[in-house]
């Protein structure tokens, strides 16, 4: 056992929870305000990556020597790319849905993510092979007596931690987070106190996006290489983490992130077969015995 | 009571069937023709059971291709790897359907295991696991040396044909319709209209829920033992999400709930598929251009994107066709 509970695994495990954590959140914010599980969440998350690699790419020659600015200048084009993409997908593909049955929504969710997946593909420029991401800071490994940390490891917890520690500020303290508060509780009376419904959605799909985006640059500097498919799986697990911790709620979508990424880190120690299967097995068995999630409220049919 | 009006649809599919044979036999259609209808017949098959737990139901389901997985290997298994058979074998057609439908009733019960966790799942919660299913079958076949693991399950001997893909067809469509119409297919229809009410007037909504998995998993097990005896092999990758999706398209094409539309998406849906492989070939071989076969995909998502939101209801809505419309008798 010692082999699989150790220093390592833990770091490594709360590093995969952190990327987690930024795509849940866009996951549980959709999920809580539209009722809709966005299908191409995890694309977002993809284009992050692809937009960090172009800009490094076309930017890197006016910025030798200036290596921190440039991360800054990847990051933010890494979150615009996410968030952008994901409002147009609201606007153009789930706007026209809003108030029809809600599986049109889940199936349009579906094929806008095809589309982002093949259409990049597709794309000559592009490509469906996988690209190996350049190495934007220089990679320092740190000797913790029994891990070894690199500092790829704690910029990847800071970012996800600062950016949750944003979006809490913006939830708790602004009129606009006033307002998604509003919306998501009861879409009706928060039309009926004035606040532009349309808007905050909007919104919300920004924020989300642009936190998938900032994802993708994290485990694109992480993993170093991208593809157009690399989405699917970091954005079904991140699902099932909001899932874990109770769609719809914040806080619960974070600690839903960290055990999901400290089981599958674990469990791959143990058995790669078990690392894959086991984001499925967490999530048959929190539906089966307490669907509402860790932290989520439990609802009733209405009658 | 109302009834299926059976010679009506016999006449018409032999008539097909007559028609097909003879265009083929004559040479004026060539066997790639024919492969492609043998293909949209067992797609018809994979969209009308899907259609039975989508459309009919209304439980969302997104991992069809993993019980067709299920069928596939398992035939396979056994009429490759237990019996060894080849179409010279002297009775080797028995035991190819005795393979079939063993495959068939394999996908059943998983799809029995599956509708369980449904019970207590709605919509898009479904989907996830569903999805999630479809993926651990696929890892399971992936890992699973005997059946040829990553490389597939190969060899497979070549045993279905246009004859039985035909009538394979053919049953799947009578009995879902048959179905359908019954009370059993009217209970199926309350649950997909309000599931609360249907509960509320004494249907018993978990016992139907599991009967369409369970049925709609055995066909979609049969057609995937027709697919790996049409194409000589079982492949993980056959399975995987994107192709439950599109059968998922060609249900939402037709119509949801139509059996008539299914039918008729399933055979153009693959046509255009082959239509877009050699068209898309074309172009690129003319211009030069670095035009891959992705763009297929691509036209497939936005083709479902659109349906969606300018045509939601499909090409028939919930409409049938005449012939397999029922009529009344004592």
């Amino acid at each position: 056992m010692g082999a699989i509970f150790n220093a390592q695994q833990i770091v490594n495990g709360l590093q995969v929870g952190s990327i987690y954590a930024l795509i849940a959140l866009g996951y549980t914010m959709v999920y809580g305000i539209v009722r809709l599980i966005n299908f191409a969440h995890g694309d977002f998350f993809m284009l992050g990556a692809y937009a960090a690699y172009g800009v490094f790419f076309a930017f890197n020659a006016l910025f030798v020597g200036k290596t921190g600015l440039m991360a800054f200048v990847v990051l933010i084009a890494s979150m615009a790319a996410g968030g952008i993409i994901a409002l147009l997908a609201n606007q153009l593909a789930y706007k026209p849905l809003r108030y029809k049955p809600k599986l049109s929504s889940l199936i349009t969710a579906i094929g806008v993510s095809m589309f982002l997946e093949y259409f990049l593909s597709a794309l000559p420029a592009v490509g469906p092979s996988y690209r190996s991401f350049p190495d934007i800071l220089p990679r320092v490994n740190i000797n913790l007596g029994n891990a070894v940390i690199s500092n790829y490891v704690i910029i990847d917890i800071v970012i996800a931690a600062v950016l949750m520690v944003g979006l809490t500020l913006l939830i708790k303290k602004t009129t606009l987070g006033k307002a998604m508060r509003a919306v998501s509780q009861d879409k009706d009376a928060a039309r009926l106190m004035g606040i532009d419904i349309e808007k905050v959605i909007a919104f919300t799909f920004l924020i989300g996006g642009s936190f998938a985006g900032a994802a993708g640059l994290l485990a694109g500097m992480t993993y170093p290489r991208i593809v157009p498919y690399m989405g699917i799986q970091p954005g079904l697990k991140a699902f099932i983490a909001a899932v874990l911790g109770g769609i719809g709620n914040i806080p619960g979508a974070v600690l839903g992130a960290y055990i999901m990424g400290l089981a599958e880190t674990f469990a791959s120690a143990y058995n790669s077969l078990i690392g894959e299967g086991i984001a499925f097995a967490i999530l048959i068995v929190v539906l089966l015995v307490r669907p509402h999630g860790l932290l989520g409220e439990k609802f009733a049919d209405k009658i | 009571m109302k009834k299926l009006n059976l010679p009506k649809l016999l006449i018409f599919v032999i008539v097909f069937y007559a028609a097909i044979q003879i265009l083929y036999s004559t040479e004026m259609m060539n066997g790639y023709i024919l492969h492609i209808i043998n293909q949209s017949l067992i797609y018809v098959i994979l969209a009308v059971s899907l259609n039975l737990i989508n459309g009919i139901t209304g439980q969302f389901s997104l991992g069809h291709m993993g019980f067709a997985g299920v069928g596939a290997y398992v035939s396979g298994t056994i009429s490759t790897l237990v019996f060894k058979i080849n179409p010279s074998t002297p009775g080797g057609m028995g035991i190819f359907i005795l393979a079939i439908v063993v495959g068939g009733l394999a996908a059943a019960f998983v799809g029995f295991l599956i509708g369980f966790p449904s019970l207590r799942l709605k919509g898009d919660y479904l989907a996830i696991v569903t999805l999630g299913f479809g993926e651990i079958i696929r890892t399971i076949f992936n890992n699973i040396d005997y059946v040829g693991g990553p490389r597939g399950l190969l060899g497979i001997p070549k045993f279905s044909n246009f004859t039985t893909i035909t009538v394979a067809a053919l049953i799947t469509i009578v009995v879902i319709r048959n179905l359908v119409e019954s009370s059993h297919g009217r209970a199926m229809l309350a649950i997909r209209e309000n599931e609360l009410a249907a509960e509320l007037v004494g249907v018993n909504t978990t016992h139907y829920k599991v009967l369409a998995f369970v049925i709609g998993a055995f066909f979609a097990g049969i057609a995937g033992g027709l697919f790996a005896h049409l194409l000589q092999m079982a492949h993980p990758t056959q399975f995987g999400f994107i192709k439950s999706v599109e059968v998922l398209i060609m249900i939402y094409a037709g119509g949801v709930g139509s059996i008539t539309g299914s039918t008729i998406a399933a055979f153009a849906l693959t046509f255009l598929s082959e239509g877009l492989r050699i068209g898309i070939r074309a172009i690129a071989d003319a211009t030069g251009l670095p035009i891959g076969g992705e763009w297929r995909m691509v036209v497939y998502s936005l083709l479902l994107i659109f349906i969606m939101l300018f045509k939601t209801e499909g090409l028939m809505g919930t409409k049938e066709a005449k012939l397999i419309r029922l009529k009344e008798v004592e």
